[in-house]
């Protein structure tokens, strides 16, 4: 709608939005997060919740402890081997949509302890991550600026169209397969389908 | 209460009267990813097994890889609600190891900030028990207003607010800022009105009371057989602080006293941080009064380059949870041969099955909030 007509009729009491708007609007401003703590950035997300950093003032502060009534899973510290299928496994139980923060150093790479033969390096290699924060710990700050970031996301979704949101493609999975363990590591170490190494380009 | 090692378990196709539920590693609790397979009749707990493991994050294995003071964030990251108290316990063990000697200023430093990390970890551990218990939301938020407080005192300080790697082998990194004593002055001063407060609101509390009163029970022989340290052993009546028995460091010089429970049960072990909380508060108030002027590292001490002669040390202190050791052995090279952490909260849960036995299944939660653990310890 045409930005002009729209100012011109709010001036007349007349308020004119999408479905779109109005669906997004909605959703970005009641995200449930699951609680879901793996270590040190736990902490912090506990305190982005509480009375100083207040996630409540953007409408996140329901931490649910089903995934089944979940939005956002906040991988909030190191994914070991041991725990890498049971939190894809949490992922694939929460309804669409759905979104991911990767919290801290550990979670989007593997972090200061990376060189651990027990430490996964990054979640995004099983499940899609919408926002990485660095860190160790990062701050509540940085987690509420993730959270910012991820409305803003929610908010550019399209209902229809080629590039509509996931969740309203049939096509696109809404599911990962969970890793199992084998022989030395993880099997598959990734998935290609989510993530892929990055291509190294030399003498450039 | 059935029988202690209770192997009788349900077989496939019987008509068991027995439930198995494996409580975690995704759980309400705030306590980390943590596995508990309980076995139920009814709703009594017959058999417990915890797993773990979720976290191991190679600690000690990294350890060995790295210089003795490329291991000191990683300290920071065992406990992460403790980071001053992991950091001293390194060094303590390293200057023993390499015969460092610290200044009068940099111990009255590591006083001030172990006994502001106990203060922090005890409150927002009683917070993280309501919690367990239903009372979602208050207790937490008046720990965590207080821990703030305690976290800006260490962000001004060390330049990060919980992965503080303050403590360097002979000293402390660098000096207190310009007015921090001040600060802190205020924070320990202002203490006991917030503690009033939280003993005003939960201390006689009749659904605490009802949760955690001979729930739990821990017996003061069983605690000493199975090396149970900290808040949960002086909880069973045993009058055991290393802050008292080892004087490590100048403890010798405050005036204290050790708070010791009862009946071991899980109110007592409740009550135990509170009163602890209380002396803390007041060894604080003694430290920050007394805190002479100095240089802040033994002017030997090397960083860099730092290789301590052959041999093994074993430091350890009263961390907030227990006793915290760490045990090197030095070949005379920049790594340490074999680097051992000795974490209480891995310690204080060898117990938990014991504790756990002909109690309900809703008091499981209770009891492993009451040990005090923290997973990256745990598994380290």
């Amino acid at each position: 709608m045409d930005e002009g007509l729209k100012s011109e009729l709010q001036k007349q009491g007349i308020f004119t939005t999408t479905l779109e708007d109005l669906y997004n609007w909605g959703r970005k401003n009641s995200v449930w997060p699951l609680s879901f703590g793996l270590a040190c950035c736990a902490i912090e997300m506990i305190s982005a919740s509480m009375a100083r950093y207040d996630l409540a003032r953007f409408g996140a502060e329901v931490f649910r402890p089903s995934p089944r009534q979940a939005d956002l899973m906040i991988v909030a510290g190191t994914v070991t081997k041991k725990m890498a299928p049971q939190v894809v496994r949490l992922y694939n139980q929460m309804p669409e949509p759905k979104y991911v923060i990767a919290m801290g150093a550990c979670a989007i790479s593997g972090g200061p302890f990376k060189q651990g033969y027990n430490v996964l390096k990054g979640i995004d290699r099983y499940i899609p991550v919408d926002v990485h924060i660095p860190g160790c710990p990062p701050r509540p700050e940085a987690l509420l600026h993730a959270f910012m970031t991820l409305q803003k996301m929610i908010d550019k979704q399209k209902l229809t169209g080629k590039d509509r949101a996931r969740h309203f493609d049939p096509e696109a999975p809404s599911e990962f397969p969970v890793p199992k363990f084998g022989a030395h590591d993880l099997e598959p170490t990734n998935n290609p389908g989510v993530w892929q190494p990055p291509v190294l380009a030399r003498g450039v | 209460m059935p029988p202690k090692n209770f192997e009788l378990l349900p077989k496939a196709g019987a008509e068991g009267d027995f439930l198995e539920v494996a409580m975690g590693p995704q759980h309400p609790s705030t306590h980390g990813v943590f596995r508990m397979d309980v076995v139920l009749d009814g709703e009594r707990v017959v058999k417990l097994k915890p797993v773990f493991g979720y976290l191991h994050r190679n600690h000690e294995k990294i350890a060995e890889n790295t210089t003795y003071l490329g291991s000191m964030p990683y300290t920071d990251r065992l406990d992460y609600f403790c980071s001053m108290t992991n950091n001293w316990a390194y060094a303590l063990s390293i200057e023993k190891l390499a015969g460092l000697a610290v200044p009068e200023r940099a111990e009255y430093i590591r006083v001030i900030t172990g006994e502001l990390t106990r203060l922090l970890n005890h409150s927002c551990l009683i917070g993280f028990l309501l919690q367990d218990m239903g009372a979602l939301g208050t207790p937490v938020m008046y720990a965590f207003r207080e821990r703030e407080k305690i976290l800006d005192l260490f962000e001004s300080l060390s330049g990060s607010r919980m992965m503080c790697n303050y403590m360097r082998f002979g000293g402390c990194r660098c000096d207190l800022p310009a007015g921090w004593i001040e600060e802190a002055k205020q924070v320990a001063d202002n203490f006991p009105r917030f503690l009033d407060e939280f003993e005003k609101l939960l201390c006689e509390n009749e659904i605490l009371m009802a949760r955690t009163q001979g729930v739990g029970v821990l017996p003061k022989e069983l605690a000493i057989n199975a090396g149970v340290t900290g808040p949960m052993l002086r909880a069973s009546g045993v009058n055991y602080d290393i802050r008292k028995v080892d004087k490590y460091g100048i403890y010798d010089r405050f005036q204290f006293r050790v708070p010791l429970g009862d009946h071991g049960d899980t109110y007592d072990r409740f009550m135990i941080r509170v009163l602890e909380m209380h002396e803390s508060a007041k060894i604080l108030q003694q430290a920050l009064k007394d805190i002479p002027s100095g240089p802040i590292i033994d002017p030997k001490a090397k960083l860099r380059g730092f290789r301590p002669k052959a041999g093994e040390a074993y430091g350890r202190i009263e961390a907030p949870k227990g006793e915290l050791g760490f045990y090197v052995i030095s070949d005379g090279s920049p790594n340490p041969y074999r680097y051992r952490v000795r974490p209480p909260s891995l310690i204080n849960l060898t117990i938990l099955e014991d504790m756990c036995l002909g109690n309900m299944v809703a008091d499981v939660v209770v009891i492993l909030g009451s040990v005090d653990i923290v997973l990256g310890e745990v598994d380290r």
